[in-house]
């Protein structure tokens, strides 16, 4: 009986997650500047959609909103970002391990860079799993790949960060 | 198993996503394999320094004020909404002194409903606007007073850090058309807001669970206080934080 007010809904729904949609965007962009149009466009979106919004879990719902957008924008503007990597690869057995000093001893500035230098899906699959949190499903969900393919991408984006680490740790 | 089969597995099982007749095969693994062993401890350093480095960025202030004023910019549109639902409400049917007995009737269900949706929208304010807390202290001692003088009624404030509820603080808030306390607890990374103020005298006790928008809320009344508690917490557990408030 009630009539759907989509700005109350969006305040809701949207609004409070608006921290992790913008960190999303800030790690596929690579730049505030592009970041704040891609969140913003993504919200005009989720606007426009949320009252189609069926309950469950409001922060996925706009994750996904934003990973869309994100890509949509990459491929009109920086097409060379997206390089489409070989999710049947596995990640292969590290032959030796290192040391996790060079974890320890990484500051902020160097896991950054460590991070930001990762090809986009390993990047995008380690932000929403250790920075939002989120579990095996609610990423498949979001990037929209079976639940394996997350499973694989996170393992080899933690093998590169740690060959970067070490790189790192020894120049 | 060995190395080769239980690799593929370590990420899943560090990040608890392994179902348990696999988790403890790769512990039983793990426990004769110093190789795997070191791997793991390479995964939760990385974890470690993942969260604790401050690596995710917060909405710029300039993108939360166009956000707003993109919602905020058709308050006039909703206005109208209102009203062509209150010309459609009429139009069905109800007559004017409908209306006055509703306005009287002390507790009824969309008075409630108005109530528990204003509840969760200033839940959900005080996460957004960095003013979840006018008073920050885990010590109840420091809380209570805070609020003398500033409610009409003195809130009982406890911590609860050693069931998992610590206190964070408290602030005012308004709710229902009066000044409420309102007190937050932590539980892991869920935040919690119990809304607190006095129920009229002789009214009926209310103890019940309600979900709305995926945000839980309890009432309970306790010796003469409402006590409204909202989170995005599960109702299980929110509701052995409404029964410690209870005691």
């Amino acid at each position: 009986m009630s009539v759907i007010d989509p700005q109350a809904e969006f305040e809701r729904i949207v609004l409070p997650h608006l921290d992790a949609a913008y960190n999303l965007a800030r790690w596929l962009a690579g730049n505030d500047h592009d970041a704040e149009d891609i969140t913003q466009d993504a919200c005009v979106r989720a606007l426009r959609f949320v009252g189609g919004f069926r309950g469950g879990n409001g922060r996925s719902w706009l994750l996904t909103i934003v990973r869309n957008t994100a890509f949509t924008w990459l491929k009109k503007n920086r097409p060379q970002a997206i390089v489409s990597i070989d999710d049947d690869a596995l990640a292969e057995i590290e032959d030796k391990v290192e040391s996790t000093a060079a974890v320890r001893s990484a500051d902020t500035e160097v896991l950054r860079a460590a991070l930001a230098d990762l090809p986009l899906e390993f990047r995008e699959a380690l932000v929403l799993r250790e920075l939002e949190g989120l579990s095996y499903k609610e990423i498949a969900e979001v990037t929209e790949v079976p639940v394996g393919t997350v499973m694989s991408r996170l393992a080899r984006a933690r093998r590169q960060l740690q060959e970067h680490l070490n790189r790192k740790g020894q120049a | 198993m060995n190395c080769t089969e239980i690799y593929p597995l370590i990420h899943a099982f560090v990040d608890g996503e392994l179902d348990l007749v696999r988790s403890l095969e790769v512990e039983r693994h793990l426990s004769n394999c110093t190789g795997c062993t070191a791997r793991c401890d390479f995964m939760r350093s990385l974890h470690s320094a993942l969260q604790n480095s401050e690596l995710s960025y917060s909405a710029p202030d300039s993108l939360l004020k166009k956000v707003q004023h993109m919602i905020g910019g058709s308050v006039q549109e909703r206005r109208r909404n209102d009203w062509q639902w209150i010309w459609k409400w009429l139009a069905a049917g109800a007559t004017a002194i409908a209306v006055v007995t509703l306005l009287l009737r002390p507790a009824s269900v969309s008075q409630h409903d108005q109530l528990m949706a204003e509840a969760v929208s200033n839940h959900v304010r005080s996460l957004m606007q960095a003013h979840l807390m006018d008073v920050a202290s885990s010590d109840q001692h420091t809380v209570k007073p805070w609020f003398d003088g500033k409610l009409d009624f003195a809130p009982d404030v406890k911590d609860f850090v050693a069931q998992g509820f610590p206190l964070i603080g408290g602030r005012l808030d308004y709710l229902g058309g009066r000044a409420v306390a309102a007190l937050v607890y932590r539980h892991d990374k869920h935040l919690i807001n119990v809304f607190v103020w006095p129920i009229a005298r002789g009214s009926a006790a209310t103890s019940q669970t309600e979900s709305r928008q995926g945000y839980s809320i309890i009432n309970r009344d306790v010796s003469g206080m409402r006590y409204c508690v909202v989170s995005d917490l599960n109702e299980k557990e929110l509701g052995d934080l409404a029964d410690l408030l209870g005691k």
